[in-house]
């Protein structure tokens, strides 16, 4: 397993994901203000927050499933498209799981980590299956393949979303509370395949409650609180000495429980 | 009772008539509804406005009207078409309305994360829709249509009074003939009712397939 000494001295070179004083309201709501973050290459940063803060907005805006009002967000320096077919490429680069999987319903396991190869990513059904069955391999799922989803556990269903966005090679995940929707017991197998990705150098965004993966994959945790990012450090320094007020009453009764 | 064999042939061209036009209109129903459902669940605004309007233009128009606009106003921008095509024009254009507001609530149907999912891998609108949305919405759009078709083949009944030659318009060359009104239209009657339970038992076949499909 990564320590977070080993995990924090890895090179984030050049920057990735940038946002840049990003804005966006709900009616009256601001959920996003003035957002600025920046995920380097290579980088694991942990997003965590109380309800309502605006860390599934956040997460959603970086690939644009949200549109913004104001801001720049640059994925390798790039702006990203506002719609069309320019968008879609984007999207590719950037992978997406869900706290609640959304495996296409109507495929089969293997269906599902090769149809957007084939569709999107335009290469042949022999490799998309070789490529599928790979990822399925390495998640631990090979033996599932002609399953639908529906006949899978939570955990197993989360570690084939993950293979899913991972056959389109990414050059970044974004997670949205991965593991909020699992039973207790699965919550591991679906970190574990993350702590891997996080070893191999995958750019990854994470919007998690699970401290324990922040304290050991992340390089960075940032805290947000009503739409604004109110600290963003390295996990040690942050678990062990929170500056604001609302992240030391976040951590006093996440950590209780 | 020989009403029927008496004037088997005019019944049987008035039937063909209705066969037709509801063949014709359903399918020209069936691309516009498509198209137009596409448009309303579109990220494009213009198009979402253009198919909201026309659904509710055409959806809250009844459809005698439509045809007096069709049948009256397009030769007035000199477009002179035969009497046949007016009346799939109208059928086809009424009916896309129900066709694309079934479609639309097949769509509500499939939770949103399934989009999301396909968009966020680079999936294109049009990609989204016809790999991941509809083949979901599929199976709660099915009965719904049969009941739009069941409603197309009976609508085409007003095509008689437009020079169309359908099957309840027959009863006029019966009637004139002194045949019994009553025995003329029960077998006009019997006539709706083979193409109505038809269009029912091809929706029903269609329905199971998707059943065994998964
Ligand atoms: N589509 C929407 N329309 C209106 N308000 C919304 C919408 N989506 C989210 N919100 C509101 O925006 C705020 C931020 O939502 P968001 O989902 O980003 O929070 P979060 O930090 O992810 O919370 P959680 O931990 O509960 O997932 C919340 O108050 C939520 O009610
Ligand atoms: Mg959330």
């Amino acid at each position: 397993m990564t320590g977070p000494q080993e995990a924090a001295a890895r090179p984030s070179g050049e920057p990735l994901i940038e946002l840049r004083r990003v804005n966006k309201h709900y009616g009256a709501l601001h959920v996003l203000q003035d957002i600025d973050l920046t995920v380097g290459r290579g980088e694991v940063v942990v997003v965590i927050g109380p309800s309502g803060s605006g860390k599934s907005t956040l997460c959603r805006a970086i690939n644009r499933l949200e549109a913004v009002e104001s801001g720049d967000i640059l994925i390798e320096g790039q702006p990203l498209p506002a719609e069309g077919k320019g968008l879609a490429k984007l999207r590719a680069e950037v992978g997406m799981v869900f706290q609640s999987f959304n495996l296409f319903a109507h495929r089969t396991v293997l269906q599902n980590v090769t149809l957007a190869q084939v569709k999107v990513r335009k290469r042949g059904k022999a490799e998309a299956e070789a490529k599928g069955r790979a990822l399925l391999e390495r998640v631990g799922l090979a033996s599932q393949a002609d399953k639908y989803p529906a006949q899978l556990s939570g955990g197993q269903q989360q570690r084939v979303a993950i293979a899913r966005a991972l056959a389109m090679d990414p050059k970044a995940l974004l997670f949205d509370e991965p593991t909020s929707a699992l039973d207790p017991e699965m919550i591991n197998e679906v970190l574990e395949v993350m702590r891997s990705l996080a070893a191999e150098g995958m750019t990854m965004v994470v919007v998690t409650h699970e401290m324990g993966f922040a304290r050991s994959a992340a390089n960075r945790v940032v805290f947000m609180a009503d739409g604004r990012i109110v600290e963003d450090r390295v996990p040690e320094e942050f678990f062990a000495d929170p500056r604001s007020e609302r992240a030391r009453d976040f951590l006093s009764k996440i950590l209780k429980h | 009772m020989n009403v029927l064999t008496d004037n088997w042939s005019t019944y049987w061209h008035g039937f063909l008539g209705t066969l037709w036009l509801t063949l014709v209109s359903a399918a020209l129903a069936l691309v516009l509804g498509v198209v137009i459902a596409g448009f309303r669940v579109s990220p494009v605004k213009p198009l979402r406005a253009f198919g909201t309007g026309w659904v509710t233009v055409l959806r809250n128009t009844p459809l005698t009207l439509l045809f007096f606009i069709v049948v009256l106003g397009l030769p007035r921008f000199s477009i002179t078409l035969p009497f046949f095509t007016f009346a799939v024009l109208a059928l086809g254009c009424y009916t896309s309305a129900f066709v694309c507001e079934a479609l639309r609530s097949g769509v509500n149907t499939v939770p949103a994360g399934q989009g999301e999912a396909a968009r966020s891998l680079g999936m294109t609108f049009g990609q989204t829709l016809s790999l991941v949305v509809m083949p979901q919405a599929y199976r709660a759009v099915i009965a719904p249509l049969g009941s739009v078709m069941i409603a197309l083949a009976k609508n085409t009944a007003i095509a008689g009074s437009f020079s169309v030659v359908e099957l309840l318009g027959t009863y006029r060359t019966i009637n004139e003939l002194g045949y019994s009104i009553i025995w003329t239209f029960v077998w006009i009657a019997v006539g709706y009712l083979i193409l109505t339970l038809a269009i029912s038992a091809l929706f029903n076949v269609l329905e199971r397939r998707v059943a065994v499909s998964r």
